[in-house]
């Protein structure tokens, strides 16, 4: 790709941010079932698909500072609410397992389809992360795929605590497509596909999931999606994870351990 | 005037913190070595997992190495422009993952499939009547795997 205009690196920074606030907030969320998961795989999956989240904040936090944005701690630890770019499904606190597990089976989709796509991207430093984090994601996807199917043909409670799942997070899952003024430029510089397109794929893909599941999706179409965060309004959950997160780094952003 | 071959030779003696038998060589995690005219050496490096804490102990022990050799400065390169999978691992490597009882990644085309992961051959007694436990096991790259015929459980590294 030649060399980036103005409004290019502005579209490009608007993506990057959008996923690694993505990846960061939902990995910090993740992380919070080690030593409580409902099962020791369970405790270890989250665990470690926690730390795959925050590796891949990590990688596109440092395009980002190539691109002149700050250091990726910096990025991480000192910014306030409003400058984050996270959608509101992964703000939410983990409430029961039903509800993580469902949103780990929302994003995860989206999110391996959307590593799909940008492995094609011509921004060459987004087409390689993409292309080694969507074989991680892999393990994420088959995961998610195997607990949806399994819980949803266990206990008649079990079934209901997904249907319930599935018809609280979808508003918020519709939020992680929610457009971007810079869909144009993303597009026509080949950089990212868009997030229309995007979503077209996941509505195909978790169809089928849900379908063998013999949960039912509702209509989607008829469902006001979560929007905001991508323009920095969030919900009330976002600013006591920023708190807790920065801790430290709040008192003393050079301690070093 | 240092060669790239002793490069080499020198970072086979950098081992994974976590599979310490094995090194950096091995794993196939190094993806290049420059020499500048005056004997400045960059050591390219690439994670194997994205979120991998073991690279900076391994960069600094890349370091701590090849700063010992005649040379005028080191600086290790980590970034994903060659991306790693688990084709990568030497037959050294793989042969070394057996010996300290791995189960082995599949070696695949670039797509790993959900068979790889089914009826992986036991390190311990070499039965195929194995059932993946789970695909998060202690470290990013392991899963867990049960065997049924002697009813032991093994890790497997993943195929990626």
């Amino acid at each position: 790709m030649s060399e980036l205009s103005e409004i290019q690196i502005t579209a490009l920074k608007d993506l990057l941010y959008r996923m690694a606030d993505d990846e960061l907030i939902l990995g910090h969320r993740n992380s919070e079932w080690t030593g409580l998961g409902p099962i020791l795989e369970e405790d270890i999956a989250f665990s470690s698909m926690a730390q795959d989240k925050i590796g891949h904040a990590q990688a596109l936090y440092e395009i980002l500072h190539k691109l002149g944005e700050a250091e990726p701690d910096k990025i991480a630890f000192a910014r306030n609410e409003k400058e984050f770019k996270c959608c509101h499904l992964t703000e939410m606190p983990i409430g029961e397992y039903d509800f993580s597990l469902m949103r780990h089976f929302l994003f995860d989709t989206a999110e391996a389809l959307r590593f799909d796509m940008l492995a094609q991207s011509d921004y060459e430093p987004l087409s390689n992360v993409a292309k080694k984090f969507r074989g991680e994601l892999k393990y994420h996807t088959m995961h998610a795929d195997i607990w949806i199917d399994q819980l949803s043909h266990s206990s008649e409670e079990a079934k209901a605590r997904m249907q319930t799942a599935l018809n609280e997070c979808l508003p918020l899952a519709l939020g992680i497509f929610e457009p971007s003024e810079y869909e144009n430029v993303l597009s026509e510089s080949k950089i990212f596909e868009g997030e229309k397109t995007l979503q077209d794929k996941w509505t195909e893909a978790i169809t089928s999931i849900i379908q063998k599941s013999g949960l039912n999706l509702p209509d989607i179409d008829s469902l006001k999606p979560s929007y905001g965060g991508r323009k920095g309004y969030h919900t009330e959950f976002l600013k006591p994870l920023l708190d807790e997160m920065t801790e430290v780094y709040s008192i003393d952003p050079n301690a070093e351990w | 005037m240092i060669t790239k071959q002793e490069i080499w030779s020198a970072l086979d003696d950098v081992k994974d913190p976590e599979i310490p038998r094995v090194s950096v060589v091995d794993m196939g995690i190094i993806t290049g070595v420059e020499i500048s005219d005056d004997d400045f050496v960059n050591v390219k490096m690439t994670p194997t997992f994205a979120g991998c804490p073991a690279v900076n102990v391994m960069k600094s022990d890349i370091i701590s190495v090849i700063s010992k050799l005649p040379v005028k400065g080191i600086n290790v390169d980590v970034s994903f422009d060659v991306q790693w999978n688990s084709n990568m691992i030497t037959e050294k490597g793989r042969k070394l993952l057996k010996e300290s009882e791995f189960a082995l990644p599949t070696k695949h085309n670039g797509l790993v499939t959900i068979d790889m992961l089914a009826n992986v051959e036991c390190p311990h007694c070499g039965s195929n009547q194995t059932k993946l436990q789970t695909p998060f096991g202690p470290t990013q790259c392991r899963a867990i795997h049960y065997c049924n015929n002697c009813l032991q459980a093994f890790e497997q590294f993943k195929p990626v």
